[in-house]
């Protein structure tokens, strides 16, 4: 930590996509050393797949998929009290465009081929959110008939948000936690 | 005066007599009709399965009825009777205000004369009916399932249907799609639910008359 702050306050090293800040004098600082350098010389330089995650975490577009009650907390999440869109994260009507499935809702069996062909008609690179107990682990209907017993089933989820439903706020922590995910592991190499 | 008549109309002591009269013309007058009572201040009725097209009819057209909505057709499973299904038909009228339940009993193989050409949306309740409880609809152009899954075998809601079913889903990576597989639990269901009313009830000790007065139920210590 202590070794953190010393290069955070070294104005000619910047990091600027590593923790987020609070507001306040380092966040000051690393402004005024960027805005200082591109004064200077004109430019920055920046790691390229850092610039990559940035950018990635900055527009995460997520595909609305609420199947159930789930998606109205979704969809709290988007509306102006929560304002999902000023993070970057605004809905897509198309899996093409999409980065992100929130998988909102209980996935049953007659869903399950449609889930899967839409998470496949995403492009790379691509995450999967599972919200609520029902995605999560099949939930209130895990010993029915027809549910699915955890969208995991069916495809590889990266973060699990709890709750029947999860309140806006889990849902915008997810998000955060699945950013924070991208910064770690994001890698622009194709596998 | 018209406006007194629309007003006595309205007069929910006189929709009771109207719906009472109503009861009255159908256990005497109309045929098939096995009884017609009131549970709860509502009107419900047994009809024979053959007569069942008649009376829905009567109940459509009769002035004194005008049953114009058909809200709900459902099935209900008693494994016990020898005739195990209910099908139950909820009719309601916008213009007179009333409700009434028209109740027929079936069987596996003893099929329901269908009602689509009374009430157009009688097509989607008897394809659910169909679906859940397996109870056949004659004169049904679209006899599908309508809600369970493509090629489920069974229907769900018969008393002895399995909770779990028989098959659960997973994507298979080898074959690229998603399988069918006979169902696995790791852990058996369990039900600690010893206090659902739908369990068994059990009057605690000083409680007995409260249940009798609130919920009309009779005393029934452990």
């Amino acid at each position: 930590m202590n070794k953190n702050v010393n290069r955070k306050s070294d104005p000619d090293q910047i990091y600027w996509n590593q923790e987020t800040l609070p507001p306040g004098s380092e966040q000051d600082a690393v402004i005024k050393g960027i805005t200082g350098t591109i004064s200077n010389k004109g430019f920055v330089v920046a790691k390229l797949d850092q610039l990559i995650n940035w950018g990635r975490t900055g527009s995460l577009w997520p595909m609305t998929f609420g199947l159930a009650c789930c998606a109205v907390e979704m969809i709290h999440a988007y509306m102006p009290r929560y304002d999902l869109d000023r993070m970057g994260v605004v809905p897509m009507g198309s899996p093409r465009q999409a980065d992100v499935m929130l998988v909102a809702g209980t996935v049953t069996n007659k869903m399950a081929p449609a889930l899967r062909r839409l998470y496949d008609q995403m492009s790379e690179p691509r995450w999967v959110l599972s919200m609520g107990s029902c995605a999560n682990g099949g939930g209130y209907y895990h010993y029915s008939y027809s549910v699915v017993r955890g969208c995991d089933r069916i495809v590889p989820v990266d973060i699990y948000v709890p709750g029947c439903p999860p309140t806006a706020e889990a849902l915008i922590y997810g998000i955060m936690l699945l950013k924070k995910k991208i910064k770690r592991t994001g890698t622009i190499l194709r596998g | 005066m018209v406006d007194i008549v629309e007003n006595l109309r309205h007069d929910k002591m006189y929709q009771k007599a109207r719906l009472q009269v109503i009861g009255m013309m159908l256990t005497y007058s109309v045929h098939g009709v096995i009884k017609a009572d009131f549970d709860h201040d509502e009107l419900v009725v047994l009809v024979q399965l053959d007569n069942l097209v008649d009376v829905l009819d009567f109940l459509k057209s009769h002035p004194f009825c005008q049953f114009e909505q058909l809200m709900d057709l459902c099935g209900v499973d008693y494994p016990h009777r020898s005739k195990r299904f209910d099908v139950v038909y909820n009719l309601l009228s916008v213009t007179l205000n009333q409700r009434v339940r028209v109740i027929v009993h079936t069987d596996e193989a003893i099929p329901v004369p269908s009602v689509h050409h009374l009430w157009k949306s009688a097509t989607w309740w008897e394809r659910e009916c169909y679906d859940m409880f397996g109870v056949l609809f004659s004169g049904q152009p679209d006899l599908r399932r309508i809600l369970t899954d493509y090629g489920f075998d069974g229907h769900p809601l018969r008393k002895d249907f399995p909770v779990t079913g028989y098959v659960e889903v997973r994507f298979d990576a080898d074959q690229n799609k998603v399988v069918y597989e006979p169902v696995h639990l790791v852990q058996e269901m369990r039900d600690f639910d010893f206090d659902s009313p739908w369990e068994g009830v059990v009057t605690l000790p000083g409680d007995e008359k409260i249940h009798e007065k609130r919920q009309n139920i009779k005393p029934y210590i452990i």
